[in-house]
């Protein structure tokens, strides 16, 4: 789950990094109480998870409360490369002398975890590393014996973080020490603070916050309860997600049901490379029954551009005769919008082509390989998408939502 | 021949009183395997359909000579699992958990590195390993194998797995070893250990490769080809159509940027030498000519 800017901050403050005095504001009335609280000038910040903000202009500095109404009034409903602009972060405006760059991750090749500190901070951290990588300092850690102070402070020393500033500099170790905290015991992905700020009183302070958090660790953290509602899923992620479902919408026709993410997303690269566009990925997962494939089958359905269901399950864990039974279940409670059609391999995988025998048609087509699954798939979606083209009302048609 | 497991290996199957743990175990024990105990702490004395459960790996290994885990355990107990059969001197753990948080992964794995270096982890969230007619550990389906080689599979996929054992079988083309490595970020076992471990099986005479989306390990298993390998290699990566950024499924599959991509790791291994498909089915047809011409 990515965290909103503010959300971010909300998570350092609970390891002692400083942030700046701020608050969420949903309307104008609370972006001017927000700046009176913060006190002034404020910066108005639009919260939505995608870079380029600022250049948007999403970002304003405000230095008193008619200026704080404009900005809000303008900011929310902004729409920034897709995403709508719903909440503002207020918080007061700080003095910068110079801008850096922290962050913790996984490198994934070392196995170990990877501290990157720079003295350029501010802009994009990928542009640095390609114009200038030998402003990035690393650090790998391993994860046994985490980051000690002493290593913080020559990370710190290393990146050339204010060299004339003992004060500071100790500072910016001790952020460092806790954004790794933070980034262990808060469970995130990726911890990244771009600018973290010297000011000119000789303080290290996290002018963003940029967390990624691990959802395999939700259990140990209810705290993260009140962030789910707020994550940015368009109607039928949600949807799925609710169901316990894997969805990610793509913008084709041929909507996709597997068992696995592996064979999901080779699904819909056979999908493409016999001609067709996939509408989504969907993994029921490992353990399917019954119920969870007819959830799948009802998600798919509400996808208007979906103009034929490729439901590709190879039985491992999964038994095929209880996919079966979902899609049979699936189709006596919801009119399916599109043509169904099935390749079943795998564990029962005879039960459940004999379950489905008496259900065989037109609308519900069982293939014996995924190639030729995908094919006929595909040739039925490009049929109806025809059809959709004539006839405006068809694609509506018997949905359930 | 056969790597990491064979005829020889006694499975202790930690979790085993557990629902997905028994069916998994029994289903393993049915095809052949030698599951020798089950450790559920708290639960020893018991037994499951004739296998002994006891307290602890140790105690399942003094007394049965137990020289593989198979650790079934829910998430939030599968680190402490894995350590504990490190521990008591197992050289071969399968983990098969899911939804394990990537910090303890990070946590354990290393833990392994430093203090059991002897100990080889396979997983977590992985399908398990199976040695066709020899032995399977994990939730492999065991009728889509075919004993007899000479075909060795390394695979991130655990769908992808079987789709590709099915592929063979259908043909005719037998397995030495099918590993299931998972698509964790950090996983116990990587393409290389197993590419060589392949390598240097003399009855392995071909490997299939699949891989998928995410990290840079098909690009590292390309660079092992390049140099260190001498048998053909056949390889799939899923994920061609995936849109950047997202993450499809498992920690595994997530791309940022160009890094990562189907793309980029097809053409690595292609510039590696290997065959590279554009699906499974062509990989499974690609692969039998490849025997055809061993």
């Amino acid at each position: 789950m990515d965290l909103f800017e503010y959300q971010g901050k909300q998570y350092f403050a609970r390891w002692g990094i400083p942030t700046s005095r701020g608050g969420v504001a949903d309307t104008v009335e609370e972006a001017v109480a927000r700046a009176e609280e913060a006190g002034y000038p404020v910066v108005v910040k639009a919260q939505v998870q995608v870079g380029g903000r600022g250049k948007a202009g999403g970002i304003k500095l405000a230095s008193g409360a008619d200026e704080v109404r404009s900005h809000a009034g303008a900011i929310l409903g902004m729409d920034i490369k897709g995403h709508r602009v719903r909440r503002l972060w207020i918080e007061h405006a700080s003095d910068i002398a110079e801008e850096y760059y922290a962050s913790l991750t996984l490198d994934r090749a070392a196995k170990l975890h990877l501290a990157m500190v720079s003295s350029k901070g501010g802009v994009e951290i990928e542009q640095v590393a390609e114009e200038d990588p030998a402003a990035i300092a690393r650090l790998h850690i391993d994860p046994v014996d985490g980051l000690s102070p002493d290593q913080a402070r020559r990370l710190v020393a290393e990146a050339g973080l204010a060299p004339s500033e003992p004060g500071a500099q100790e500072e910016a170790a001790q952020v460092l020490t806790r954004l790794y905290r933070c980034f262990v015991e808060g469970d995130a992905d990726l911890v990244e603070i771009n600018p973290l700020i010297l000011t000119p009183d000789g303080h290290i302070h996290a002018l963003d916050a940029k967390v990624t958090l691990d959802d395999n660790a939700a259990f140990r953290h209810p705290e993260w309860e009140e962030w789910k509602g707020s994550a940015e899923l368009d109607e039928r992620e949600r949807l799925a997600r609710e169901r316990g479902l894997n969805y990610i919408g793509l913008d084709g026709t041929v909507g996709i049901i597997a068992n696995g993410a592996g064979l999901a997303m080779s699904t819909c690269d056979v999908v493409n490379q016999v001609g067709g566009s996939p509408a989504n990925f969907l993994d029921i997962g490992g353990g399917a029954n019954a119920a969870v494939m007819a959830a799948a089958l009802e998600v798919i359905n509400t996808d208007p551009k979906v103009a034929a269901i490729l439901v590709n399950v190879f039985g491992g864990i999964t038994r095929v005769d209880e996919v079966a039974r979902g899609i049979v279940e699936a189709i006596s409670r919801v009119e399916l919008g599109s043509p169904l059609v099935l390749r079943l391999d795998g564990t029962n995988a005879e039960e459940g082509r004999r379950i489905l025998k008496e259900h065989e048609s037109e609308r519900l087509i069982v293939r014996p390989t995924m190639l030729e699954a995908a094919r006929t798939a595909v040739s039925l979606a490009g049929d109806r998408s025809r059809e959709r083209d004539g006839s405006q009302e068809e694609g509506t048609e018997g949905r359930s939502r | 021949m056969s790597i990491f497991v064979d005829e020889n290996t006694k499975v202790v199957v930690q979790g085993l009183t557990g629902g997905q743990g028994r069916f998994h175990a029994l289903r393993n024990r049915a095809y052949g395997t030698k599951v020798v105990a089950g450790v559920t702490p708290g639960k020893g004395g018991q037994d499951v359909e004739g296998i002994p459960v006891f307290d602890s790996v140790a105690e399942a290994v003094a007394a049965t000579g137990a020289n593989a885990s198979f650790v079934s355990v829910p998430p939030r107990f599968a680190g402490d699992a894995v350590v504990e059969a490190a521990a008591a001197g197992i050289p071969f753990v399968v983990c098969i958990t899911e939804f394990i948080p990537a910090q303890d992964e990070a946590r354990f794995y290393n833990l392994l590195r430093r203090d059991y270096p002897a100990t080889r982890l396979l997983g977590p969230n992985c399908p398990g390993i199976i040695s066709p007619g020899k032995c399977n550990i994990g939730i492999t389906a065991g009728e889509i194998a075919l004993a007899g080689g000479p075909v060795g599979i390394v695979s991130r996929s655990g769908t992808l797995t079987y789709q590709a054992l099915n592929e063979l079988s259908l043909q005719g083309v037998g397995q030495t070893t099918c590993v299931g490595i998972g698509g964790d970020p950090v996983p116990g076992t990587s393409f290389i250990d197993c590419l060589a471990a392949f390598q240097a099986d003399p009855e392995t005479g071909a490997v299939m490769m699949i891989g998928e989306i995410g990290g840079s390990e098909e690009e590292r298993a390309a660079e092992y080809i390049a140099k260190e390998m001498t048998k053909p290699v056949v390889a799939y990566i899923a994920g061609v159509t995936a849109p950047p950024g997202r993450r499809m499924g498992h920690a595994g599959a997530i791309i940022s940027g160009s890094q990562g991509t189907a793309r980029a790791k097809m053409e690595a291994l292609e510039a590696a030498g290997a065959r590279v498909a554009p699906n499974p089915t062509a990989a499974g047809e690609m692969m039998v000519e490849v025997v055809r011409g061993l």
